[in-house]
């Protein structure tokens, strides 16, 4: 007699403690083994591409720091690079320097919180999440510094940024920056050679090469799987050119590589902001662009190497004061389309840690 | 630094390879017929020379006497890039073919430009809403929406 | 002769029979559960605060002198909440299910020894006792996980079958190599005859059975049953009011429950120099469980197919082994000076775990869809 058994459909759904926001995944499992799996997103549409059509360009501005809000201020960066290159405008070059200073605090900020996450999906009750924390507290005193808020900064602007630095923050940034590799030393000694976490996460949820090549994964989702592709190498925009980094590469594309490109490249990220320190000019921080500006007609793709993948801003100009066509490229959606490869065969807690390991943020899925 | 390459000399490539296919070009972009899209873009990505293996981002836009949808076509081993357009002036039911067996990141885009503008891609597994709920009436990023 | 029986024979002397065996059994009982109560409130404070302490932050410190009101505000908190049903649950048997899960602890304080001669009744039979009632809770958990028409749930309850089955087995195995030293069942036999505690005697059978436990009592690194990140608390996610209120003093009563056995077993119970027998016992009893403690808060969680084949080819091998090397020594060298034993215990012991440490891995396990 053969026992009937039928696979069963759960709903990991939009309210759970670790889908990272409102997302729900339809998932059929057979016992513990994932079967399939299908995302169902939108809970936290908002319509940014069509607000977009009607705010000046400078009144976007505050819209795409909502998108990843977990780091806001590289939302910032993209959008304007896009704006500067479409209008043509050069700024200053000490906006420049404060620009990669943000956005590589921002990147180290984000990995934080991100590696800390995934930790915490893996089990280990917070204790992760609560040490990177400690780190990130003293980044978000820095950002409170500069740009008055800890969350959705505003700072940049068309022409350069909002307002110059004060004066406690260089020092106090000398000082995290000298402390920050032996922090990231403290956390590669606590966890990456965990028996625990070697189990789960080494060779689980393996991203193939070619799959995260054909599904235009970007970010730290395709570096882990072998693809040597940064924005800030291979297309380089600000002034990226001028520093001295390594782009961290995975060998296997799965989980474990996932963690260990982001504490690498949080390393890499206090290199750069040791040399853009050291090499910060005096000067002006903003640009004179008119506030109603009337871009020449045409369309420009700006694109960043954002913390979760390659940013990207479709901008078409009929010469008015706002957008004709605002379109935003998310990194994590586009990410997501490869789930289902990466999750097929595994199991239920598998899933939920792939998914931490792919760090999606809904602002930016959902837009 | 990633080379954009020039619209016009990738439309005589393309023009060499399936005649008759090239609207319009220019430096920025290449334009081509809806019914050739399939078969353009099979060629960029499978000619060595031009290797286009990675789909970076699919817009659609709404001029309001046509659609056009957006290809920005990125190569990683050569480092350059294209951008390959597509209009259709069918303003009730447009349809355009659809890319998710050459590149599989067009998945998620197109259900997106299909909830959010309303252009049918023929050739997707799953046609469905992506963003807004599936019984929402119309689509929100149409200029002639509120 | 414990300290109730003794009570009973003067009582007698006094009191009619069926008043002389009433009353030392009903102040028997109250005193046990009154420990075990404020144990459970005690140890819930000091869980949080050490808890804190390991995640560098301060754990509660707002209600009361360093937090110590906490667990009566939160007992407060869960007794006041509505108790809810779901509507196409099972009533009978979720009503049932905290019940079962919370009686057969308390039932094991019966036997554990406090004191000398301070135990409630000394059974003969004691660890077989502790072992059978144990293991009704699991029971109750997957009865919990059914009723709950909840498909999170009801993954809960069919990975607390296989977790708590396939964990009693190494357990009884570790167990059964201390009672072959004691040369009894009894708990008091046991702790009398622990010159040198077991936990140098036999390291590889505290080790066997401290892990065991700790995938019972479902504490983190094994707390897949209640895993907050996966299957947002398992089987008692249906459950609010006086029930869950069973239910997480039922966690912690096992918490307990299990740290007394293990101070039993291998602690050597309530001896030790100068200070009264039961602040010994509440000193180790409070060791084991800061241990425990400290697994949880600094290890990350198995997955379920890695937790079975810890148990199955990890645990459960090492157990038979070890069982086999203390019968051996106990047939043949009885009158050899116990140091000795020590010795060759652990040294089998470091051998035995570097072995099974090369041998055997826990990652993997893609299945063909």
């Amino acid at each position: 007699m053969v026992i009937k058994t039928e696979p069963f459909i759960l709903n990991i759904g939009p309210q759970h403690p670790s889908t990272h926001g409102v997302f729900r995944m339809r998932v059929t499992l057979d016992g513990e083994v994932v079967v399939d799996i299908e995302p169902v997103i939108g809970y936290l549409h908002r319509g940014i591409e069509k607000m977009g059509e009607n705010r000046t360009y400078t009144q976007i501005i505050p819209l795409t720091d909502r998108l990843d809000y977990l780091a806001s201020l590289t939302n910032n960066l993209a959008y304007v690079l896009a704006v500067e290159k479409l209008a043509g405008i050069t700024i200053p070059e000490r906006a420049e320097y404060l620009r990669i200073i943000m956005a590589e605090a921002m990147r180290i900020s984000s990995h934080l919180m991100a590696v800390g996450f995934f930790l915490n999906d893996l089990g280990a009750m917070m204790t992760p999440v609560l040490y990177m924390w400690r780190e990130r507290e003293k980044l978000l005193d820095l950002f409170e510094m500069v740009c008055g808020q800890r969350l959705t900064y505003n700072y940049m602007r068309i022409g350069g940024v909002s307002h110059d630095i004060p004066e406690e923050f260089l020092p106090a940034l000398k000082k995290f920056v000298a402390e920050m590799p032996g922090f990231i030393d403290e956390y590669d000694q606590l966890l990456s050679q965990n028996e625990i976490v070697l189990a789960r996460t080494k060779g689980v949820s393996i991203l193939p090469r070619d799959t995260a090549i054909n599904t235009a994964a970007s970010g730290p989702v395709l570096r882990a799987s072998g693809v040597k592709w940064d924005l800030r190498k291979a297309d380089p925009y600000s002034i990226y050119d001028r520093f001295d980094f390594e782009v961290p590469v995975g060998k296997v594309g799965d989980n474990y590589d996932r963690y260990w490109v982001r504490m690498q490249e949080m390393r890499q990220s206090v290199r750069i902001l040791e040399q853009a320190i050291a090499q910060l000019p005096s000067g002006v921080v903003w640009a004179d662009v008119p506030q109603l500006l009337h871009p020449p007609v045409g369309e420009v793709y700006g694109h960043i190497e954002s913390p979760r993948g390659e940013l990207g801003f479709f901008l078409i100009s009929d010469n008015s004061i706002a957008p004709y066509r605002f379109h935003i490229r998310p990194p994590t959606l586009i990410n997501l389309t490869a789930l289902k490869d990466m999750v097929v065969g595994w199991k239920v807690a598998d899933l939920i840690i792939t998914f931490g390991s792919i760090d999606v943020v809904l602002g930016e899925i959902d837009r | 630094m990633t080379t954009a390459l020039n619209g016009e000399q990738i439309a005589r490539k393309i023009n060499k390879a399936s005649p008759g296919a090239v609207v319009a070009a220019d430096k920025a972009a290449v334009v081509v017929t809806g019914e050739s899209l399939f078969k353009v873009a099979k060629f960029l990505k499978n000619t060595p020379a031009l290797d286009f293996n990675y789909l970076a981002d699919l817009a659609a836009v709404d001029y309001t006497d046509y659609f056009e949808v957006v290809y920005h076509l990125v190569s990683l081993a050569h480092n350059h890039s294209l951008v390959l357009k597509t209009r259709c002036y069918d303003h009730d039911k447009p349809v355009v073919p659809s890319l998710t067996t050459l590149w599989r990141s067009a998945d998620f885009m197109e259900r997106e430009a299909y909830d959010l503008m309303g252009i049918v891609f023929d050739g997707h597994p799953n046609l469905k809403r992506l963003l807004l709920w599936e019984g929402f009436v119309g689509h929100p990023l149409r200029r002639d929406y509120l | 002769m414990t300290i109730l029986e003794q009570f009973r024979l003067w009582l007698g002397g006094i009191w009619p029979d069926w008043a002389a065996y009433l009353v030392p059994g009903i102040v028997g009982i109250v005193l046990v559960l009154a420990f075990v109560v404020v144990s459970v409130i005690v140890f819930i404070w000091f869980e949080r605060r050490l808890l804190g302490r390991f995640q560098i932050r301060l754990g509660p410190n707002r209600l009361g002198p360093e937090g110590i009101f906490q667990p009566i505000a939160t007992a407060l908190k869960i007794l006041l909440k509505e108790d809810i049903v779901p509507a196409k649950a099972d009533k009978v048997i979720h009503w049932l299910a905290p019940v079962i899960v919370f009686v057969p602890v308390l039932m094991i304080f019966a036997v554990v020894p406090l004191g000398q001669r301070a135990i409630l009744t000394d059974l003969n039979v004691g660890i077989v006792y502790v072992v059978a009632v144990s293991s009704i809770s699991a029971v109750g958990i997957y009865m919990a996980g059914w009723a709950s028409n909840n498909k999170y749930a009801l993954i809960a309850a069919f990975r607390t079958v296989a977790q708590m089955v396939s964990y009693e087995l190494p357990v009884v195995l570790a167990i059964l190599g201390v009672v072959l030293m004691a040369g009894s069942l009894s708990m008091t036999q046991i702790v009398e005859s622990q010159s040198i505690p077991f936990l140098v005697l036999q390291p590889l059978g505290f080790v066997i059975f401290f892990l065991g436990t700790v995938a019972e009592m479902n504490r983190s690194p094994f707390d897949l049953l209640e895993a907050d990140s996966e299957i947002v608390a398992g089987y008692h996610i249906e459950y609010s009011g006086m029930k869950f209120a069973m239910f997480y003093l039922g966690e912690y009563g096992h918490a307990l429950a299990y740290s007394c056995i293990i101070t039993t077993l291998f602690l050597a119970g309530w001896q030790g120099p100068f200070l009264p027998p039961i602040i010994w016992f509440l000193i180790k009893v409070f060791a084991v469980f800061s241990v425990i403690v400290w697994m949880r808060a600094t290890l990350p969680r198995l997955r379920v197919d890695q937790l079975m084949s810890f148990a199955w080819k990890g645990l459960l091998p090492m157990a038979i082994i070890n069982l086999f090397i203390i019968a051996a020594e106990m047939l043949w060298l009885p009158e050899i000076s116990l140091w000795i034993l020590v010795v060759i215990n652990i040294v089998s012991a470091g051998v035995l775990v570097l072995l099974w440490s090369r041998l055997f891995s826990l990652g993997g396990g893609r299945v063909e869809v």
